[in-house]
């Protein structure tokens, strides 16, 4: 008994953040998106005002276009190039732990700082497309950066880049779990290793696939800083998310009303996306008990 | 203007809270000010140490609490409020930016440090209305900064065999066609939304006039914003668009002063505070760069202003300090010194500055003719409407769309809060 009233001491301060912290901000956030809060919080209810000025707002609603799109995009770029790194480390035995450490190394930096870099390698004037035309390629050109229809593709690069070392080591330990007689077996079958991987054994990583989508999925919905490094939502609105909408609309234009809302939607959007893997995952719990 | 970096972080303003909050002791002494403000470029520090010395001279103890960024700064501003902690003084644009403060009943009046420094007399109208609200002052405007002036590259303007200054939109575009021509970018630009909207501000005034830039941003008046004048205004903006080079989106504003220091750029459109960029790279107003406060004899101009707000405190002695603090920033001398690091003018009009480049004496004497000033769009927006404009400006800037649809948009972007 006392062992167990330690342990729920131990628990307390947890609860508390996780109460106050987490839950308490949420139900005052939900508050707030129902008034007509501006600089200040304000007690005066408008309904479902606020949400209705979100969704007849343009920026708002090119803002989740954007996301949908980065997301797609975002998601396959990392778990196709993380897949690809974390065979190749695999195959790569000698040099495996110097390895890991360099694809896994982007993801321990800021991306205030990394964007900034990326910011300038993209840049028409300063970057790749100027080092092309210095070689002597006049034609040469790389200006997705400035151009409205592809600058998101921009931002998808540079983010993938930062992430898909992280879902590389994920992998990696999905991949070490992997029985050896496997491989064995295949040897001895003669199937081609490229084979044994795409038919074999990525198929048995599905949990690890799926612990990388869910990190992947809050990742593209907190989208934020990447985008403020890079592009600062434009050129014009062209890359603006919803994070950015939210955080602008919290301090610049004192809106917390609307601000509030946007942020309620974008907490509702990651529920429903996350409630079917949580569905998944209760009822493969449920069928082991 | 701090506007150089605006990474708009939470965890920055929430740092910076904390990191004020740590410092603010409770006054000791009676006159012990901690004073908020986002000058932190070198200049701008400069000028923020005389008012420091003159309120330390007046018997006053400036506590500095510099927060890079004007967003960020403001931010750290309204949630010490909110909490119950605010700083002495604050720093604000002459703007709605305070009035959900005032509303609230946060802020201390200054009526009576307006009546006894005369600001009535000595401070242009437009920036008073925006510091007034219900007929009390509410915050004590130290600067005057002229938003949209034209300046021009001396070297670049030779280059392209340009003899003359343009004198209205259509000797700009001549101009911009001819450095075009000589192999120049013709404007330099920043392409950050609020740099878009120092352009669009600078063809409202010169190209729509006075009345019409009242009508759209006062009035926020439909008919006005769907008149053949006004998408005539919103043309003439689109058309800069083909005159800047492909490295424009997300420059900052003094990348884009540096293409005209190096002689690479012929125009830039964008406020005062440009000098400063100048003098470091030690090129002389007049010599090596002109300036055009608009378009023809009789252009409107810009103006804005930056202000300390004053939040109210329990303390009793705050009030006395702030009204110290008040007094001694808008005081005759502390004006000719802090404009001149500061780089803008200074608020009153019974100050002269001292030895002036060509540039600041044409502003000053600009100053004088209170029938071309035209208020900053933020005195009449509240920071809401005026974020929804400058999304409008920036997305039509960067993306070729019917002006009728952007009339539309502005029509939709200007009407009422909730």
């Amino acid at each position: 008994m006392r062992a167990t009233w330690a342990a729920r001491a131990a628990l307390v301060p947890v609860a508390l953040t996780a109460l106050l912290g987490y839950l308490g901000s949420t139900l005052w956030t939900a508050q707030m998106s129902v008034t007509a809060s501006r600089t200040l919080p304000s007690d005066h209810f408008v309904g479902m005002a606020q949400y209705v000025r979100l969704f007849s707002n343009e920026r708002w609603l090119l803002s989740l276009d954007n996301l949908l799109l980065y997301g797609v995009l975002f998601i396959s770029a990392c778990l196709l190039a993380g897949s690809v790194l974390a065979i190749l480390v695999d195959r790569e035995i000698a040099a495996r732990g110097w390895l890991r450490q360099i694809f896994l190394y982007p993801y321990a930096m800021s991306f205030i700082a990394t964007g900034a870099v990326w910011q300038w390698i993209l840049n028409p004037t300063d970057g790749i497309q100027a080092v092309g035309r210095a070689l002597g390629f006049s034609a040469f050109r790389f200006d997705w950066i400035v151009d409205p229809d592809r600058v998101l593709l921009t931002i998808v690069i540079a983010t993938a880049w930062q992430a898909s070392g992280f879902v590389m080591a994920i992998l990696l330990a999905g991949l070490s779990g992997v029985d050896p007689d496997l491989w064995r077996a295949a040897r001895i079958d003669g199937i081609p290793t490229w084979r044994v991987y795409t038919s074999i054994v990525l198929p048995q990583l599905g949990y690890a696939f799926a612990t990388a989508l869910v990190l992947l999925l809050t990742g593209v919905v907190k989208l934020y800083d990447a985008v403020v490094a890079m592009t600062q939502g434009g050129p014009g609105t062209a890359s603006e998310v919803p994070t950015k909408f939210i955080m602008d609309h919290l301090y610049g234009r004192a809106n917390l009303g609307l601000a509030s809302a946007g942020a309620i939607v974008l907490l509702v959007t990651v529920l429903a996306l996350l409630a079917p893997f949580l569905y998944a995952r209760t009822r493969a719990a449920a069928s082991i008990a | 203007m701090a506007r150089l970096f605006k990474p708009r972080m939470l965890a920055l303003a929430v740092l910076a809270a904390l990191a004020s909050r740590a410092h603010a002791e409770p006054a000791a002494a009676p006159a012990r000010a901690e004073v908020l403000h986002w000058w932190t470029s070198g200049g701008e520090s400069a000028a923020a140490r005389t008012l420091a010395d003159a309120f330390r001279a007046a018997g006053g103890t400036w506590i500095d609490t510099a927060v890079a960024g004007s967003e960020q700064a403001r931010a750290v501003a309204v949630s010490r409020v909110a909490g119950g902690n605010p700083p002495t003084a604050a720093l604000f644009n002459a703007s709605r930016q305070f009035r959900d403060l005032v509303d609230q009943g946060q802020l201390t009046a200054l009526d009576d440090v307006a009546r006894q420094g005369g600001w009535d007399r000595v401070m242009p109208p437009a920036i008073l209305d925006a510091v007034r609200v219900n007929g009390h002052v509410y915050a004590a405007p130290v600067d005057i900064h002229m938003t949209a002036w034209i300046w021009y590259s001396k070297a670049a303007f030779k280059k392209a065999g340009i003899a003359a200054e343009p004198r209205s939109v259509e000797e700009l575009f001549q101009a911009l066609d001819r450095l075009r021509a000589a192999g120049l970018i013709p404007l330099a630009h920043g392409g950050q939304p609020w740099q878009d909207s120092i352009v669009f501000r600078a063809v409202l005034a010169s190209v729509g006039g006075r009345d019409l830039y009242l009508r759209v941003f006062r009035d926020r008046d439909p008919r006005a914003i769907e008149s053949p004048e006004f998408r005539q205004v919103l043309l003439t903006f689109r058309r800069l668009h083909g005159y800047v080079d492909a490295g424009s989106p997300g420059r900052h504003w003094n990348d884009a002063t540096g293409l005209l220091v190096a002689g690479r750029a012929g125009v830039q459109i964008m406020g005062d505070w440009v000098r400063a960029e100048f003098s470091a790279a030690r090129q002389r107003a007049g010599v090596d760069y002109g300036c055009l406060p608009g378009l023809g004899e009789h252009a409107p101009y810009v103006i804005q202003a930056d202000a300390f707000v004053f939040p109210k405190n329990r303390d009793a002695a705050t009030a006395r300090t702030q009204a110290l603090l008040a007094t001694t920033v808008t005081s005759p001398a502390v004006q000719v010194s802090f404009s001149s690091r500061k780089g803008s003018l200074p608020v009153r009009s019974d100050v002269e500055l001292p030895s002036p480049d060509p540039c600041v004496a044409l502003a000053a004497a600009l100053m004088r003719d209170r029938a071309r000033q035209l208020p900053n769009d933020e005195m009449f927006l509240t920071p809401d409407q005026a974020g929804a404009m400058a999304d409008v400006l920036t997305a039509y800037w960067n993306r070729d769309m019917p002006v009728e649809t952007v009339q539309k948009k502005v029509v939709a972007a200007l009407r009422d809060d909730l």
